[in-house]
C-alpha cells in the first residue's frame, strides 16, 4: 500500500555541512509538511468543486457567456470564499516554511558559514564572480516568497540562502524529491540513459544550478565528464560547492556568474542542462540565453530543460489557471507567460534546428524505502487532463515534469 | 563574527507586492496568526509525545534526550498520522464548506424550513 504520510524530517539525508536542526524545529518543519500535504490533497480539490459548481455557472449567469481565458478564471476565483481561504492558507504555509528554515540557518549561520570556507577555501572547483550583476527579474521579486532571493548577503560568505533553501526543501515538496532533494536530477538522468542510451558526454554545464541538488546526479551519473554548475547566487554557489564536496563530489565545479558574463569556451558542452529556471527568467532572458546555450554547445550536443507541468491552449481552462497559480501568487511572475510561449521557436531562432528539438514528460525520481513514491498523490500540479496537449506536445500527458530540449 | 539580528532576518519579507485574498485583510492577518498558533501548538505535542516515548523506554526524559531522539518507523508514521489527524481538526469548516458545495441538498435554508413545515398539513 502506498502510504499518504509523508516521511518525518528526520529522515532527509544530511552531510557534513547540514545545520543542526533541533527536536522543535524538526516538530514544525514536520507539521508544515504536513500542512502542505493536507492543502494539496484535502482542500485543494475543493477549488475544482468550486469552480465547476458555482464560479463558472456564476459567470455564466451574470454575463451570458462561458470563461474563455485562465485570466477571466482567476479573477472570478478570487471572488470565491472557498479558493480565497485555501489560496491564503497556501500563501502562508509557504511563508512560514521560509521563516522556520531561515530561523534554523540564521541561529547558527557563523558556525555554517565557517565549515563551508572549510570546504571551499583554496579549491579551484569554486568560483566566485564579485561583479557579477543580479538581472532585474531576480533583483525586482523574491521567486517563491524567499526572502532575499538567491543572492542576498547579510554578512561576508554569506551562505543563508543556499542552506536555507536546502533544509526546507523537503517541507516545500513533502519529501517528493527524495532524501537529499535531488528527485529531479536522477529523473533528468532516468530521461537521458533511457532515450539516448549512447550518449556519453564529457564536459556538462548546468545553468541555474542554484546549490547543484539536480547537478550532482548528474555527476553521478556521468563520472568521468566535467560536470560545471552555475549560478548568479553566490550564496547558492558558495553552499552549493561546500555541500559537493561534503557529499563526496569532489570534481564538480561551482561558479557564480551572471549568463552575460559566463566565461566558457564555445563550442566545449556536450550538454547543456537547465531545470526548473526559465520560469524564473525573462523574455530577454530567455532568448538571449538561449542563444548562449547554444553557442557553448559542442556539434551532436545536448540541450535539456526540464520544468514543472506546463500547458498548451487545449488544456482545459480551469488547469491552465491552477498552473498558473504561482506566478501571481507565488512571486514567480514570468512563469505565466513562459506558459504560452513558444520555446521551440525560440529555440529555432537561437539557432537549434527545428529536427532536432523534442519534448516529453518525466517522474521525480525517489529511491526505495523511506521515501516511498507516495507523493504522487500532491494534487496542486496533478492535472486532469483528457490527452495531453496538441501535437507537437504529444510525448507529453501533463501528469509528470514538462522537458523539452535540442541536439545541435 | 558578525552580530544578526535572527528575528528580524528569519521574519524578513519576500519583496514583492503580497497578495490577500479575503476581502478585508484583517482576516487574513487572523488567520496566518491563528495557523502560527496551531504550528506551535503541534510543536509542543510532538515534544510531548517524544517525552512520552522516553518515559515508556525508561530513558531519562532531560533536554539532550529530547533533541536525541529519533523516531524508529512506526513512531515516525504514528506522528505523521497525529499530524494529519490534527490538521484535519482544525481545517473542519473548510472541509465543510466544500461537502456544501458539492452536495446542494445539504443547503436547505432554516427559514424556508420552518415556513414549509408550517405550512405542512
Amino acid at each position: 500500500m502506498t502510504s499518504t504520510l509523508p516521511p518525518t524530517y528526520d529522515r532527509t539525508g544530511r552531510h557534513a555541512l547540514s545545520p543542526e536542526v533541533d527536536h522543535d524545529e524538526t516538530a514544525r518543519f514536520n507539521f508544515l509538511t504536513n500542512l502542505n500535504v493536507h492543502l494539496g490533497q484535502k482542500v485543494s480539490p475543493g477549488n475544482r468543486a468550486a469552480f465547476e459548481k458555482r464560479v463558472a455557472p456564476g459567470f455564466k449567469k451574470e454575463t451570458g457567456s462561458d470563461l474563455q481565458t485562465r485570466q477571466q478564471v482567476r479573477v472570478a476565483m478570487r471572488q470565491d470564499p472557498y479558493y480565497q481561504c485555501w489560496a491564503a492558507l497556501r500563501r502562508n504555509t509557504m511563508e512560514q516554511r521560509q521563516q522556520a528554515g531561515r530561523h534554523v540557518v540564521l541561529r547558527q549561520l557563523d558556525d555554517l558559514i565557517s565549515k563551508a570556507r572549510d570546504f571551499n577555501s583554496g579549491k579551484e572547483t569554486l568560483a566566485i564572480d564579485t561583479a557579477a550583476e543580479v538581472p532585474r527579474y531576480l533583483a525586482a521579486v523574491d521567486n517563491h516568497c524567499m526572502p532575499g532571493s538567491y543572492y542576498t548577503e547579510v554578512v561576508p560568505d554569506d551562505v543563508l540562502a543556499g542552506a536555507n533553501y536546502e533544509s526546507g526543501l523537503f517541507v516545500t515538496t513533502a519529501g517528493s524529491m527524495s532524501s537529499h532533494g535531488n528527485g529531479g536530477g536522477r529523473a533528468i538522468v532516468n530521461f537521458v540513459k533511457e532515450h539516448y542510451p549512447d550518449f556519453a558526454p564529457k564536459r556538462i554545464l548546468d545553468l541555474g544550478a542554484g546549490i547543484g541538488v539536480n547537478t550532482l546526479p548528474l555527476a553521478a551519473a556521468f563520472p568521468d565528464a566535467d560536470v560545471i554548475a552555475v549560478d548568479v547566487g553566490a550564496p547558492m554557489v558558495r553552499w552549493g560547492h561546500a555541500r559537493a564536496q561534503a557529499l563526496g563530489y569532489d570534481r564538480v565545479k561551482f561558479v557564480h556568474a551572471d549568463g552575460d558574463r559566463m566565461d566558457f569556451e564555445l563550442g566545449s558542452f556536450d550538454w547543456v542542462q537547465t531545470t526548473m529556471f526559465w520560469h524564473e527568467t525573462s523574455t530577454s532572458a530567455i532568448h538571449s540565453m538561449m542563444k548562449k546555450i547554444h553557442d557553448l554547445m559542442a556539434p551532436g550536443g545536448l540541450f535539456l530543460n526540464v520544468e514543472q507541468p506546463n500547458f498548451t491552449p487545449d488544456t482545459p481552462l480551469f488547469d491552465q489557471f491552477t498552473r498558473d497559480w504561482d506566478a501571481w501568487y507565488n512571486n514567480e511572475p514570468f512563469w505565466s507567460k513562459l506558459h504560452v510561449m513558444d520555446v521551440f521557436e525560440i529555440m529555432q531562432d537561437a539557432g537549434f534546428d527545428r529536427g532536432k528539438m523534442f519534448d516529453g514528460g518525466t517522474e521525480a525520481d525517489i529511491e526505495q524505502g523511506q521515501f516511498q513514491p507516495w507523493s504522487s498523490t500532491l494534487s496542486r500540479h496533478k492535472p486532469e487532463l483528457k490527452d495531453g496537449g496538441d501535437a507537437k506536445h504529444n510525448a507529453y500527458k501533463g501528469e509528470r515534469w514538462y522537458l523539452f530540449g535540442g541536439w545541435k | 563574527m558578525t552580530e544578526i539580528d535572527v528575528n528580524k532576518l528569519a521574519n524578513a519579507k519576500a519583496k514583492g507586492k503580497r497578495p490577500y485574498f479575503f476581502d478585508d485583510p484583517a482576516v487574513e492577518r487572523v488567520l496566518s496568526i491563528t495557523m502560527a498558533v496551531a504550528t506551535e501548538l503541534a510543536v509542543t505535542r510532538e515534544r510531548l509525545d517524544t517525552v512520552e516515548r522516553l518515559l515508556e523506554d525508561g530513558t531519562p526524559v532531560t533536554k539532550a534526550n529530547i533533541d536525541a531522539y529519533r523516531p524508529d518507523d512506526d513512531a515516525s508514521r504514528e506522528r505523521q498520522q497525529w499530524h494529519a489527524d490534527y490538521i484535519n481538526r482544525i481545517l473542519r469548516i473548510i472541509h465543510q464548506e466544500l461537502e456544501a458545495i458539492e452536495n446542494e441538498s445539504l443547503n436547505e435554508d432554516p427559514e424556508k424550513l420552518a415556513d414549509d413545515f408550517a405550512a405542512a398539513s
